[in-house]
């Protein structure tokens, strides 16, 4: 495989929009203005379950500057598709409480959020049933889960494997639902011009809104613009369309005029996914000296009644350890709740929490040091399918970070290390992530003042995308990054697989690598002699990834927590936070740093505030904004750092590179918990860790 | 209602609806859109400006209360074509990623170290009776009210540490 040479990829660029974004000139979605707009203010179902009978649409027609309200009764009819959650209005059935089932649109925003909030909506309720336990009677085995995993696997004989086991770890963790809550709301300005539609979308990938919108409406997808070229924050939230998109262009072709959308703080809690709370049990086997024989994890969880999505739970499990003994499931229960969806390393990071605690609990079983016990369980080869990792340095990354975060002579006696009022104790836990890439296009022109334009609908959503595309693109030029302009965000741009499972820039870096060296041959056969039109090259990777070897691609990582856990209130500080991480070649440490603290930072959060919380009466999740879903402020961040080892990688792309946007966010709560364990002997299955749990 | 807007220096005199917040005003009718809407309740911080320079979280102020007031979004920190330290600091600590709660974090920051020349102690501030010193703790402490999702907050402390100094 050819692969660029490093001159620019490899150093710490700023982020080449940063003063866009400090001076605030860097336009997102709702802050775009076309002629004669209008508002859209949509409004939610107050009940969990049953019909909608009626819609007082006239009543609020009588109030200043309403111009419509749409429901299913005078609705617009949509092609039908197979995805429930987008038929909005489209039904009188309600499938969750906060779904949404009418908007109202005015000439102001105050306009339409008074008479949002005045429309009457007549229910006929059922009974509802929104609560999650493994022993629900309606538990089944999906077909395949997210996105396109075996539901189960199984190797070898682990029941018997776990009877005759000398040390057993049994154990039943629990992960609550969490919500993304990227800092930008979700949010679309929708305009038609006859049967062509731009939207200025909040989106993590505008190729994939534009195909899947476009069919709603039975217009071609030539006929759709989605344009986004800033994105604040999406954690998998923007991955695809929500209802909101299909409703703000629905209003727009109703009323006959440009509509803005903003989806509030509190309706994202219903509207735009969130990850499934799970119950996982885990059962490891293992000999005297912690050498695993068999390791067993199912994962239960939750999904609407109307659209399927089951999260790949335990499929980290699958490559972690070695174990001549395994089993993984998943089941999966249809609920009167929101649909869940993609958040920050859907799988593996609920997954890994419960894996990474139960290694813990391992370690401690066998009086094993936690560390050494992982190293001991180090595969040879994928566990599973048998297929050699194109590579994979976990043992280095804990080696690394057991050496920088002080772990020698560890004292594993839980509950005995005090400073004033704290009990203090550390934690590790180990990370991974897949690494994928999918099929894209771009292309790049030569412009006659030696200017270069790559152009692809890539999406940079907070990640750096847009930065290290530059600097991919300048060191396969034979150029420097201030001469490149790369345009994203746009999907009338080439297409490009959309900014999620961490495959960013492998997918988009690839098809940027090949349009550059296609352009730089040409301009090599002209020896520099450009047209005055310049000179431009495509690049389509779609043969190239399908003829990708078959290989076991997985990123790694360790992560070290101290806390230190008050003992009169109860309340866990996270004192340091390190994690070491293998993930191909670091294109721009500066921004990837970044990446690894932010989901560190995030899995912070996760470990000790996040937890959304059905309500079981009225059915839907009760603290629905940033007051009372809690995620780390700035003074909950202490002293967190992130570092990586060398990995050089020839298996991968023609960076060298795996995901970082992901891996972050993978073993911290473990870490977290683990070291929580050490200070105080208390044990936490079920997250977050919440001071009534270790208070006693 | 008409009032007489005084945004970064220039004067706008506008009709706003009662019902209107400094945040939609500014967004909606003046194309100032720096200021971002992340919350519109007061909890993420990513609206504040400064208004006569305090820090204010414009979605929770009403336009109509602004008359006579001077106020500064992050289109006016700048002084022409040079960056405030700030934000220059932010650039170079990549103390953002997706930039939503940017504009937030960077006048709350003015604001917050106009608060600490004044001599303003926090909870965390040792000797209340004392000037407090500007280190991480403080800033993390004061800073606490902008929340960033993207997970940038070390960074932004560093970039914070840098121009306080």
């Amino acid at each position: 495989m050819t692969t660029v040479d490093m001159r620019y990829t490899g150093s710490a660029l700023d982020r080449v929009e940063g003063l866009e974004k400090v001076t605030g000139r860097a336009r997102y979605a709702f802050e775009n203005f076309p002629a004669d707009l209008v508002y859209a203010v949509p409004v939610q179902a107050a009940i969990a379950r049953g019909e909608i009978r009626a819609v007082d649409v006239d009543a609020v027609l009588e109030h200043p500057g309403v111009i419509a309200a749409i429901w299913y009764g005078n609705a617009p009819r949509l092609v039908p598709s197979d995805n429930a959650d987008l038929a909005v209005f489209q039904s009188r059935r309600v499938a969750y409480r906060g779904q949404y089932i009418a908007v109202v649109v005015a000439e102001t925003y105050e306009e339409a959020k008074e008479a949002a909030r005045l429309l009457r909506v007549e229910y006929a309720a059922e009974d509802h049933d929104v609560r999650l336990r493994a022993d629900h009677p309606n538990m089944y085995r999906p077909e395949k889960v997210n996105p396109n995993y075996p539901t189960d696997t199984e190797h070898g004989d682990p029941d018997t494997a776990l009877t005759v086991a000398p040390v057993l770890v049994d154990a039943t963790y629990s992960t609550p639902a969490e919500h993304n809550n990227p800092m930008e709301p979700h949010a679309t300005v929708a305009e038609w011009d006859g049967d062509a539609l731009t939207l200025y979308d909040s989106t993590q990938g505008a190729s994939g809104v534009r195909d899947t919108v476009a069919p709603l409406f039975g217009v071609p997808p030539a006929n759709v613009r989605v344009i986004s070229p800033h994105v604040g924050g999406g954690f998998g939230s923007k991955g695809g369309p929500s209802p909101y998109v299909i409703i703000a262009a629905l209003a727009a072709r109703h009323v006959g005029r440009p509509v803005k959308l903003a989806v509030t703080r509190q309706q994202m809690f219903a509207v735009t996914g969130y990850r499934t709370p799970t119950i996982q049990r885990v059962r490891l086997g293992a000999n005297a000296d912690g050498r695993l024989t068999a390791i067993v994890h199912d994962a239960f969880e939750q999904s609407s009644t109307i659209t399927e999505f089951a999260e790949q739970t335990t499929t980290p499990t699958r490559i972690m350890y070695a174990a001549p003994h395994r089993r993984t499931t998943h089941r999966l229960v249809r609920l009167d709740v929101p649909t869940p969806s993609w958040m920050r390393a859907p799988g593996e990071c609920p997954g890994m929490f419960a894996l990474e605690s139960a290694m813990d609990e391992l370690a401690i079983a066998c009086q094993i040091d936690p560390v050494e016990l992982r190293i001991r369980n180090e595969p040879d080869a994928d566990p599973e399918s048998g297929l050699p990792f194109s590579s994979r340095n976990l043992v280095a990354c804990l080696r690394e970070g057991a050496r920088r975060f002080g772990w020698a002579d560890r004292d594993p006696a839980p509950g005995v290390r005090r400073r004033d009022r704290l009990l203090i104790g550390t934690g590790v836990a180990a990370s991974t992530y897949p690494v994928y890439r999918r099929p894209s296009q771009a292309t790049a022109q030569a412009h006659r003042d030696g200017r270069f334009t790559v152009r692809i609908a890539a999406a940079d959503i907070g990640t750096g995308a847009r930065t290290v595309l530059t600097q991919i693109a300048a060191d396969t030029l034979r150029t420097s990054p201030d001469q490149v302009l790369v345009e994203i965000g746009d999907s009338a741009l080439p297409a490009a697989s959309l900014a999620g499972g961490s495959m960013g820039t492998a997918s988009w870096g690839t098809a940027v690598v090949r349009a550059c060296e296609a352009l730089v041959e040409g301009l090599d056969r002209r020896d520099g002699d450009l047209p005055a039109a310049g000179m431009e090259s495509s690049a389509d990777t779609t043969e190239e990834i399908g003829a990708q070897r078959r290989l076991s691609r997985h990123a790694f990582g360790a992560q070290f927590a101290e806390v230190g856990v008050d003992t009169d209130t109860g309340e866990t500080r996270v004192l340091r936070l390190l994690g070491v991480f293998a993930a191909g070649r670091i294109i721009n440490p500066k921004t990837a740093r970044s990446q690894f603290i932010g989901g560190m930072t995030m899995g912070l959060s996760m470990a000790l505030f996040e937890e959304s919380i059905m309500d079981l009466e009225f059915g839907d999740y009760l603290n629905r904004d940033l007051a009372q879903y809690h995620v780390a402020a700035c003074a909950d961040v202490r002293d967190i750092e992130a570092l990586w080892v060398e990995e050089d990688d020839p298996h991968l792309n023609p960076m060298g590179t795996k995901g970082i946007g992901e891996i972050g966010i993978v073993g911290t709560a473990a870490a977290v918990a683990n070291a929580v364990h050490h200070a105080t002997g208390v044990r936490i299955r079920d997250l977050p860790i919440r001071l009534d749990k270790l208070m006693r | 209602m008409d009032v007489q807007l005084s945004v970064n220096q220039d004067q706008h005199p506008i009709t706003v609806d009662t019902r209107e917040t400094l945040l939609d005003t500014l967004r909606e009718q003046l194309d100032l859109t720096g200021a971002k809407k992340g919350c519109d309740h007061g909890q993420c911080g990513a609206c504040t400006v400064l208004v006569d320079g305090r820090r204010v979280k414009s979605c929770l102020a009403l336009t109509v209360t602004m008359d006579d007031r001077e106020i500064t979004t992050v289109e006016g920190l700048a002084d022409g074509d040079t960056p405030h330290p700030l934000q220059a600091g932010f650039i170079e600590h990549d103390a953002f990623q997706c930039g939503y709660c940017t504009p937030g974090q960077l006048c709350s920051s003015v604001g917050m170290l106009a608060e600490f020349a004044a001599g303003w102690p926090s909870v965390v501030t040792p000797d209340v009776s004392a000037a407090p010193h500007l280190d991480e703790g403080e800033i993390r402490e004061r800073m606490s009210g902008n929340l960033c999702r993207c997970g940038a907050y070390v960074n932004i402390v560093a970039a914070i540490g840098q121009a306080g100094r």
